[in-house]
């Protein structure tokens, strides 16, 4: 059977315990899925929640097998696949150092200006820019700041949530 | 519930008893010495101390596998723990409810390089269902019945308590867990009742149905297997095993096509690929099941039942995926089955019988006799005449002796058959046995080895004879890694790199040594008394059986063929030679 590609997103929630990232990481490593991005925070600290977002590419029957993996791990309470059960949102946060001076730094502030992106950091010849937006999004600043002496990056990877009132 | 504060070794054995452990498998060391102090203080729960931490684990999955209980397995920190890595996946592979402590270096020191350290939950995280490091004393009586609630519930499996030194000497109040239910845990038993219905309609409009069951069935206990027995008589339907399902359906009956897979049966096979509906029960379409997966049953809707959602659409697809424990699912079946007053498709279902009875004249576990040599299935048609209608249990090593046992020993209940299926472990069958003997004293318990597999644990000899544990091991000597010879013989040429057994030892000096009692066969004339000594000599024997040194295991499914692609014989085995996909697989 022929499948296609297919790029999700899922939700997984977990008690936040030692060892936890390791089990679904080597989950991710040992049986061979892809992992696009991941990110992982606690969200409840009461419960001793936290929230894995990961973003995984596969075939449908794939991306099955990743969720019902990632549903046998014993400290994990839900999995949602947010490109299938829903509409969501995806944002990432994205910091990115160019260095310059003269007409490419005064493009620099211009193009940062039109993606929404905040100066945080300034010297006579740098700028760190923040922004936050969609994957697509933030890859669009990147290009167009190389060229502008972009130095470095570092992004958070994708985290995401259902649109409306359902809570996971 | 106990108020006075305890030590946490004697919180360990506390919830151990309360938890119906009676026996430990271990081997002990510094990082557990208080858990053995406590040990040594009780009389409770009775330990049997290895020679080998590998064969701790193999020793309490065949206590496992042949009573249905958690199997406990205790060995101390660093090479303790790393030795026990062999046997936990083991039972992972195969599903087999195991709890195994390990001790640990005291907390302060872990991430130290301290002496005997080793990242115990790091190394057997893939290996175990789940494990814990008990970094403080109020969780010890938690996570130990944790521990025992995830081994056996849902699709069981091993799992590790990391228990670092001071962990087991602070001192706190016990408290029982054993009925806690978890927070996140849960696995589904009870399937979904509309996809019973579906099921059981599909079952009713098939005309060349077939059910393939597996180790779930084991798994679920020996009422799943009755009552499976029940609906396949039922509905009269052909039942094939896995070598993990075996004794899940009686061999004797009629309507057991036998093993299927890489080495089953030429029925078996035939009837997987022609079949239009394949009821999978508590099995998990297995590469050694399959075959070439895009020439697997191409004709047939499949219905697959299993206690894990993962295992269901892994290899396969399927048409109708019926999650839950094989006996709460077949239960419902029969009861939906009996109250719609469903029927086989009689006239189709004979025509199906008469294309199986053509397959089955075939005669695929036939050799050729010989008066000179022993032939490693003529030994085992002798073993099996001999032990049927008594309490037998069999445990295997890995090799072709394997697959002769399971082909030529017939179960006719689940829990007596134990090999190392998902795994492949060289050096399971002697420690399992051990662990069935201590589980079943009175009961017969054979090994049936291969040379170079018995050298792989053949410590344990020390272990039996200290317990005086009867357990016998039944050498089919080919002098030879049989099953390595056999794969370069069909695919490297008869390059026989590495798999001549030499230097081997003498079994029955060997035996003597470890105070067993050692026998030796080389005739076919001798077969009979020497099985009937072995089984009439009381204690451990050992039997050394020259078999056939080049004989080679029929049938087989070369790797990457098809089902009905099969070998039955070397004269096929001249014939087609194997393709090029094929030989990168295992
Ligand atoms: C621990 C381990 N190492 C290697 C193998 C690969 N292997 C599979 S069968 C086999 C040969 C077994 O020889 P023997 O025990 O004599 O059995 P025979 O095939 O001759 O019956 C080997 C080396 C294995 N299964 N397990
Ligand atoms: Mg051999």
């Amino acid at each position: 059977m022929q499948q296609q590609i297919e790029r999700h997103t899922i939700s997984v929630m977990v008690d936040n315990e030692a060892g936890v990232l390791a089990r679904v990481i080597g989950l991710f490593s040992g049986r061979g899925y892809n992992i696009e991005s991941l990110t992982v925070a606690e969200v409840d600290a009461q419960r001793h929640f936290s929230r894995i977002t990961i973003v995984t590419s596969g075939t449908p029957m794939i991306i099955e097998q990743i969720k019902n993996q990632l549903r046998r791990l014993v400290p994990v309470h839900r999995v949602s696949d947010l490109t299938i059960d829903g509409p969501s949102l995806e944002r990432e946060l994205i910091l990115v150092k160019v260095n310059g001076t003269g007409e490419k730094r005064v493009e620099s502030l211009r193009i940062a200006d039109i993606f929404r992106a905040r100066v945080v950091d300034s010297t006579i010849e740098s700028f760190v820019f923040e922004m936050t937006g969609s994957t697509e999004k933030l890859n669009a600043f990147i290009n167009l700041m190389q060229p502008l002496g972009l130095v470095e990056v570092s992004r958070t990877g994708v985290v995401a949530i259902a649109r409306g009132s359902e809570a996971i | 519930m106990a108020t006075e504060p305890i030590t946490g070794a004697d919180i360990v054995i506390r919830a151990l008893v309360d938890q119906g452990v009676e026996v430990i498998f271990g081997y002990p060391g510094g990082a557990v010495l208080p858990l053995y102090d406590a040990l040594f203080k009780q009389n409770q729960i009775r330990h049997i101390l290895v020679r080998h931490e590998q064969a701790a684990v193999h020793a309490a999955e065949g206590y496992a596998r042949s009573t249905g209980k958690v199997g406990v397995v205790l060995v101390t920190s660093g090479p303790g723990a790393t030795n026990a890595v062999t046997g936990l996946t083991d039972a992972l592979m195969d599903s087999v409810p195991v709890v195994c402590l390990t001790g640990q270096v005291p907390t302060h020191l872990i991430g130290n390089d301290a002496f005997q350290e080793a990242d115990t939950t790091g190394i057997t995280r893939p290996v175990t269902k789940h494990n814990y490091l008990v970094k403080s004393i109020t969780d010890l009586s938690r996570v130990v019945h944790e521990a025992f609630h995830v081994a056996r519930s849902g699709r069981p499996g091993p799992v590790v308590v990391d228990l670092p030194k001071d962990i087991q000497q602070a001192k706190h109040e016990y408290a029982n867990h054993a009925n806690q239910r978890h927070r996140s845990y849960n696995p589904q038993v009870k399937p979904d009742r509309a996809l019973i219905e579906r099921a059981v309609e599909m079952m009713a409009q098939a005309q060349r149905p077939l059910f393939y069951i597996g180790g779930g069935v084991v798994n679920s206990g020996p009422a799943a297997s009755q009552m499976l027995t029940e609906l396949v008589r039922l509905t009269g339907f052909p039942c094939t095993q896995t070598l993990m399902g075996l004794g899940a359906f009686p061999a004797s009956d009629p309507l057991s096509l036998g093993m299927v897979g890489m080495h089953g049966m030429y029925e078996s096979n035939h009837a997987m690929h022609d079949c239009d509906l394949m009821i999978n029960i508590g099995a998990r379409f297995d590469d050694r099941v399959t075959g070439r997966l895009t020439a697997f049953s191409p004709g047939s809707k499949k219905i697959h039942v299993d206690i894990d959602p993962s295992s269901i659409n892994k290899n396969i697809h399927v048409d109708l995926a019926i999650v839950g424990d094989v006996g709460h699912v077949v239960e419902d079946m029969l009861r939906v089955w009996k109250a719609r007053q469903a029927k086989p498709n009689g006239k189709a279902l004979a025509g199906w019988w008469d294309q199986i009875s053509k397959w089955r004249a075939r005669e695929c576990l036939r050799y050729r006799p010989s008066d000179e040599v022993i032939k490693p299935q003529y030994a085992l048609q002798r073993l099996y005449d001999a032990v049927k209608g008594r309490d037998f249990y069999i445990t295997t090593e890995v090799g072709q002796h394997q697959m002769w046992a399971a082909q030529f020993i017939k179960f006719e209940k689940p829990n007596h058959w134990l090999t190392s299926g998902g795994l492949g472990t060289m050096g399971y069958g002697l420690p399992a046995a051990i662990g069935v003997q201590i589980a079943h004293p009175e009961a017969l318990v054979i090994d049936v080895a291969g040379e170079a597999s018995i050298l792989m644990n053949i410590q344990e000899m020390s272990t039996a004879a200290q317990y005086r544990l009867p357990v016998k091991i039944f050498i089919m000597n080919n002098r030879w890694m049989g099953m390595v010879r056999q794969w370069q013989e069909l695919l490297h040429g008869g390059r026989y790199s590495e798999s001549y057994s030499d230097a081997l030892p003498d079994f029955v000096k060997l035996a003597d040594a470890f105070g067993w009692t050692g026998l030796r066969a080389t005739k076919p004339a001798e077969m009979d008394d020497i099985i009937k000594t072995m089984i009439e000599t009381p204690g451990p024997v050992i039997v050394d059986v020259a078999v056939d040194e080049k004989e080679n295991c029929f049938p087989m499914i070369p790797s990457g063929s098809a089902h009905n692609e099969m070998l039955l014989g070397p004269e096929d085995q001249r014939e087609s030679p194997i393709s090029e996909e094929g030989m990168v697989l295992v």
